[in-house]
């Protein structure tokens, strides 16, 4: 069971999210599509998982957290972190998406740091459920974090996943949904009306249900600390595209890169917000 | 068949407790009962949720347990089919998953319970391991070897319940990956898996082919090409009888490989049709609408 009563939240992790936007806006530039405004909709809560959660406890033999990405088509800063981590290389970024090169838009099982080959949506929270129960039937210590994106709530195996993970009553399984309310068509609860709120469904199957400003480490790393005694989940408020005016709340940027003067004025306004 | 599974299941999860069934609201008979009431906890019913039934074995075995999903043969691989491939066979990962009534076992319960072109579309996924034992002995090995041995994703058909036995004197032992010779002949050559071995073995109690040899391909892939090759060199007639229809079946396989080796034998090739036949009955009834009986074959092969 986690507990922290007062969770302390390390360092800068604004001017470090800041600084993974950046690297992501770059890498965006040698290739010709890829998913900028889905991964910057996540990075706070995927920071602060990697960061201030996601390691080997000291003492506690065989502990391993875990964290899928579910929502694969965010996988940028993921490799992001992982790279910062030393767990991929330069070679690894430099050829991201290239013959050659071993990082592609979605992540691969097998790749160092990558726990779960995701991209087609509604695996992840499956396997995470398999993850949790695997360590529960073995005793094994570790938390199994699955990060899902709001639309992969549309698909039926997601809700398989939900009640499976409440029957089994995993307490060693926290979700966060990257509720950015949009797909790769449009806005979500538009188009959508009756699914909404998401909080009720979570809470009906029995989840430890929680809603919060996605983009608040402090709120994230707050939510992560309190112990659970069945599944958790984070619904987290996100606005896709975060941190650069033109692409936040436009569908389009799911899939664009940044050109030359869009780039410059991306990297302007997260030079601004680093003041 | 799922009998002689569940009693070697059951036996094997004594000594190794990493095993876990994972099932999807699948009756569970026989020693599955047992196992269920000896580790509760390693069996898991998803209820009528094949999806997660699959996703969950993927996690299971990234945490270093050898599940086993298992239900009727079409909910096992065709309602869950992306998580088949992308979870367990993109990932490589050792899940064997069970179709139970591969083929049309489920005889009255009609085409949406008939996983008639199971064999084609199991062996096309990279990764995939496709098992068809041919009666309960071979299902015996073939499940110590997906429990103990395998290391990657297997699909294990098996029957249903009350098939013969026909390997119990075979000229070799059940091997991964290798056809097995079950009874020694010359000119004439029986390829066949599964529970419509039966066929054969009833053929080569007729006179005519009383000179015949038997195999049991009951590891459709990875196939055993090797040893084809010295059949289709070595016999005047290749005679492939199977359960299944689909581009991807033993005998489109075996005479791919007889053309690219330019062997001469006359290849003779008894499947299922490419239909849903509407018809309910036995099993024998369902497989004789596709052209499968004892009779038919006979008089075929003597036309």
């Amino acid at each position: 069971m986690r507990m922290s009563a007062q969770p302390k939240l390390s360092d800068n992790s604004v001017s470090r999210c800041n600084a993974y936007r950046k690297k992501i806006l770059e890498l965006s530039r040698t290739v010709s599509a890829l998913h900028v405004a889905p991964a910057f909709s996540c990075i706070e809560i995927v920071d602060v998982i990697y960061n201030q959660w996601l390691s080997k406890k000291p003492g506690l033999a065989n502990h391993r957290d875990v964290f899928l990405m579910s929502k694969g088509h965010g996988c940028l800063i993921q490799y992001i972190i992982l790279h910062e981590k030393g767990l991929l290389s330069d070679d690894d970024i430099k050829n991201y998406c290239k013959p050659g090169g071993r990082l592609g838009a979605h992540p691969d099982y097998g790749t160092s740091g990558i726990e779960a080959s995701t991209g087609s949506l509604g695996h992840g929270l499956g396997m995470a459920v398999g993850r949790a129960m695997g360590k529960k039937l073995q005793n094994t210590p570790g938390e199994v974090f699955c990060l899902i994106s709001d639309g992969e709530l549309q698909e039926g195996s997601t809700w398989e996943a939900i009640m499976m993970g409440a029957n089994k009553k995993l307490k060693n399984l926290t979700v966060f949904v990257d509720n950015n309310d949009f797909s790769g068509l449009e806005r979500m609860s538009e188009a959508h009306p009756a699914f909404y709120p998401l909080a009720d469904k979570f809470k009906a199957f029995g989840w430890d249900t929680y809603e919060i400003d996605g983009h608040d480490a402090m709120a994230i790393h707050q939510s992560i600390a309190l112990a659970h005694d069945a599944p958790k989940v984070i619904i987290c408020k996100t606005v896709k595209g975060k941190g650069v005016s033109y692409m936040e709340h436009e569908p389009i940027w799911h899939y664009r890169s940044p050109n030359d003067k869009e780039y410059a004025i991306a990297m302007q306004e997260l030079a601004c917000h680093e003041k | 068949m799922r009998n002689k599974f569940a009693d070697v299941f059951f036996e094997e999860s004594k000594r190794n407790d990493k095993l876990v069934l994972v099932v999807a609201d699948i009756s569970p008979a026989g020693s599955v009962a047992k196992f269920r009431e000896a580790y509760p906890d390693r069996f898991i019913n998803t209820g009528v949720a094949e999806q997660i039934m699959i996703g969950m074995t993927a996690g299971l075995a990234q945490e270093g347990m050898r599940p086993v999903a298992y239900t009727i043969a079409t909910f096992t691989l065709y309602r869950p089919f992306e998580f088949v491939r992308d979870d367990i066979c993109y990932q490589n990962l050792p899940v064997t998953m069970v179709g139970v009534g591969g083929g049309v076992n489920y005889s009255t319960l009609g085409a949406t319970h008939h996983a008639q072109e199971d064999i084609s579309i199991a062996t096309s996924i990279p990764n995939m391991s496709v098992i068809a034992p041919s009666d309960p002995l071979e299902v015996d090995a073939a499940t110590r070897w997906c429990l103990g041995t395998s290391n990657g994703p297997v699909y294990l058909r098996l029957g249903k319940a009350g098939e013969p036995t026909f390997t119990a004197s075979a000229e070799e032992p059940w091997t991964y990956g290798k056809i097995r010779l079950v009874k020694k002949g010359s000119k004439t050559a029986f390829l066949t898996y599964g529970g419509i071995s039966k066929i054969a073995f009833q053929l080569v109690a007729e006179k005519k082919y009383q000179d015949a040899s038997v195999y049991s391909v009951s590891t459709i892939k990875p196939l055993d090409v090797e040893r084809l090759r010295w059949i289709l060199t070595h016999y005047d007639e290749v005679v492939v009888i199977e359960e299944t229809s689909g581009t991807g079946t033993l005998g489109n396989q075996i005479k791919r490989l007889a053309f690219d080796h330019g062997a001469h034998a006359t290849i003779r090739h008894f499947h299922l049709q490419d239909e849903f036949i509407h018809i309910y009955g036995s099993h024998d009834d369902v497989l004789n609408a596709h052209g499968l009986s004892f009779e038919k074959i006979k008089s075929t092969l003597a036309a």
